[in-house]
């Protein structure tokens, strides 16, 4: 999935140079000797991508599985699968907020005030449980379109609005809840169905498996028949069918592991479905471009007569509905909403999925895939931390290793494409 | 009667606070003609540009537009006139790609979706007519060579085949052959009938290239020359201010070429 950022780059050392090079040896040692000549081409340029995310996911696995059998087994990968969803959603807000070069410190505090606005519509005074997951979800709209206006407007930076906003939705969520203290959910109403309900069909994990793969293929080949069409560089069918498998086999050895457990969970499919939506949302839309040259500079936007303000209120509005929607998840997760709702690490964990992820803090490079990607590893950590009974002292020294890391892969990166630039 | 010029500014003025920045600034560029705009720093040669330009609006003067007055407010304004700009900084996304920096606020959609494609083909189609070496249009600015990025900001000016140019010192950072490979260009696109006006420091560059030079000195009008006949020694004593007062005596009358 991570490949997908750069799907319409047409790779140089893609084999469809194969007429005018030389045959060397077998096809599998070309494909090799190309994917290395790829690696070293992006090493230098700076854009590694996700690969060093996907070897700590890698490396995390392995030796929490080494210290015990169970770690990886079906039932494990299902409850990681569940448990990313809350925080991973408002993690994607953050990446929004990351790609203009900001910082939304309130998506916490958002969270729980959509829960508690849920929780007392919905159980104190018997509002209907649709009609208050749609007031929930946009109170985190305003609260975010407010905050940025103000950012917009006043030129603060978002960091400080947001943590007076940080404080302000805080103060909205006790006054909201008032006396409740805590308010438990109904186990069998829509919200607590949201992270309970698994689709115990096994068509269900494979359709969807086949539903990405098949989408990616249809997208990629698309883009090759039209550059084609009009004589432009593409990737080979080849190329486009080995990235196509890769994607194929891992959906499908997922899915496979789910339906071992209690099959695919609703949570993890609307998970998937809005980062990949959001996705396209920022990289084929005009609007996320908008937002990726705000991230690039602010100065030369202005000069291409973007809407800096419009598209500014609008990202922090995104992150603010993103915490709500996550705010929800989380709530259902406990089916319980408190006092306590989107407070503690909840906030540190979604900016650190965010960058551990890929997305740059400098703002301009990132995708809503790294929410995912950093999510896993956050919760892939925890989740081993748990099933070996460490401290949770460790887990938070590990964890932070890993951010610290990934902020240092991020501005070595940044900096080796800028001395790129000057040779 | 002579037709009007593409572009005329009458009485210019603008000012950041307190400090007036330009003061009744006349200035005329027509089609297929060459302008060099000359003056030492801080002369207010940028913020003319910017005020053309429509991201820092003139707060009095009129800017007239083949004869007809016309309002620049914004930088949409003056795209939708037919005029494009080449900041000296560039104004470049560096995380974007060429493609992208190219049709930033004006991409091409298909079915609501960006039309890379289509943007990518265009982008090709337009760069092999200013340049032998094509960066990859794939990669983000950032990390292109100085000239690749002056050749993409050129390229991006060009997008809406614009009828007058403006170009702040663009060939201040290139080395011998990209500044070559820049005035050629120039030079073709007065051939096609743009109105240029160029911000440039070079003496040598302005004498091989402009058809008329105007001076300014400390926002004020200090001069315009014919580059062909007025000598390099007048046209520096304007810029450093030897003649300062007899030539704002004498500006109104050579103003009209």
């Amino acid at each position: 999935m991570h490949d997908m950022a750069d799907n319409t780059r047409a790779e140089p050392t893609a084999p469809d140079a194969d007429g005018r090079r030389p045959r060397r040896g077998p096809p599998l040692a070309r494909a090799v000797e190309s994917c290395v000549a790829l690696f070293q081409r992006k090493l230098r340029a700076g854009e590694l991508g996700s690969l060093p995310v996907v070897l700590v996911l890698a490396a995390v696995w392995i030796t929490f599985q080494s210290l015990n059998g169970n770690y990886l087994s079906p039932r494990n990968l299902s409850n990681l699968s569940v448990d990313i969803v809350g925080t991973g959603l408002i993690a994607v807000g953050i990446v929004f907020v990351l790609l203009i070069g900001e910082l939304d410190l309130s998506v916490g505090s958002i969270s729980g005030l959509a829960a508690a606005v849920f929780a007392v519509l919905n159980v104190n005074n018997g509002v209907p449980e649709w009609l208050a997951v749609i007031v929930a979800v946009l109170a985190g709209t305003v609260a975010g379109t407010v905050q940025g206006f103000s950012f917009a407007k006043t030129r603060v930076p978002a960091f400080v609005v947001t943590l007076a906003g940080l404080l302000t939705w805080n103060g909205f969520m006790l006054y909201v809840l008032g006396s409740s203290g805590t308010i438990n959910l109904d186990e069998d109403g829509l919200v607590a169905l949201l992270t309970s309900y698994y689709f115990s069909n096994d068509g269900a994990a494979y359709g969807l498996a086949a539903v990405g793969a098949g989408m990616y293929f249809l997208m990629s080949y698309q883009d090759r028949r039209r550059r084609k069409a009009v004589g432009m560089p593409h990737r080979s069918l080849r190329g486009t069918a080995v990235r196509t498998g890769v994607l194929a086999v891992i959906a499908f050895a997922g899915a496979y592991e789910l339906n071992r457990f209690q099959g695919l969970p609703l949570a993890l499919l609307i998970f998937l479905v809005m980062v990949a939506g959001l996705d396209i949302v920022l990289r084929r839309t005009r609007y996320g471009r908008q937002v990726y040259a705000l991230g690039g500079g602010v100065e030369a936007a202005r000069r291409a007569s973007l809407g800096v303000t419009r598209v500014r209120t609008a990202v922090l509005a995104v992150s603010g509905t993103m915490a709500a929607v996550g705010g929800l998840f989380m709530a259902s997760r406990i089916t319980s909403v408190s006092q306590s709702s989107g407070s503690g690490v909840l906030l540190l964990n979604a900016i650190a999925a965010a960058v551990i992820g890929g997305t740059s803090l400098f703002g301009g490079r990132g995708t809503t895939w790294s929410a995912v990607l950093g999510m896993l590893i956050i919760q892939s950590i925890a989740s081993g931390m748990a099933i070996t009974s460490t401290p949770a002292a460790v887990q938070f020294i590990i964890t932070g290793g890993v951010l610290f890391a990934a902020v240092l892969i991020d501005s070595l990166s940044r900096r080796s494409q800028e001395a790129h630039g000057r040779a | 009667m002579s037709t009007p010029p593409l572009l005329a500014l009458h009485g210019v003025c603008k000012r950041f606070g307190v400090v007036e920045v330009l003061t009744d600034i006349e200035l005329e560029i027509h089609a297929g003609q060459v302008v060099a705009l000359m003056g030492d720093n801080g002369a207010g040669k940028s913020t003319l540009v910017k005020v053309i330009s429509g991201v820092a609006p003139a707060d009095k003067g009129a800017i007239e537009w083949e004869g007809r007055t016309v309002h620049v407010r914004r930088p949409h304004d003056a795209r939708d006139l037919g005029i494009a700009t080449v900041y000296q900084d560039l104004a470049l996304c560096g995380n974007l790609d060429v493609v992208g920096n190219l049709f930033l606020g004006r991409e091409i959609s298909r079915y609501g979706f960006l039309d890379e494609v289509e943007m990518e083909r265009r982008t090709r189609h337009l760069l092999e007519r200013l340049t032998r070496a094509i960066p990859d249009l794939r990669a983000p600015v950032v990390s292109l060579s100085s000239g690749q990025r002056q050749t993409v900001a050129i390229a991006r000016s060009l997008l809406g085949d614009p009828r007058v140019l403006l170009l702040d010192e663009p060939t201040a950072a290139l080395g011998f052959e990209q500044t070559t490979e820049v005035l050629d260009l120039v030079d073709r696109l007065r051939d096609r009938g743009v109105g240029v006006l160029l911000i440039s420091h070079n003496l040598g560059d302005v004498k091989a290239l402009a058809d008329r030079a105007a001076v300014l000195r400390l926002g004020r009008n200090n001069g315009f020359f014919d580059v062909n006949t007025a000598s390099q020694e007048q046209i520096i004593s304007s810029i450093t201010g030897a003649t300062e007062d007899s030539s704002r005596r004498t500006a109104p009358h050579e103003a009209r070429w």
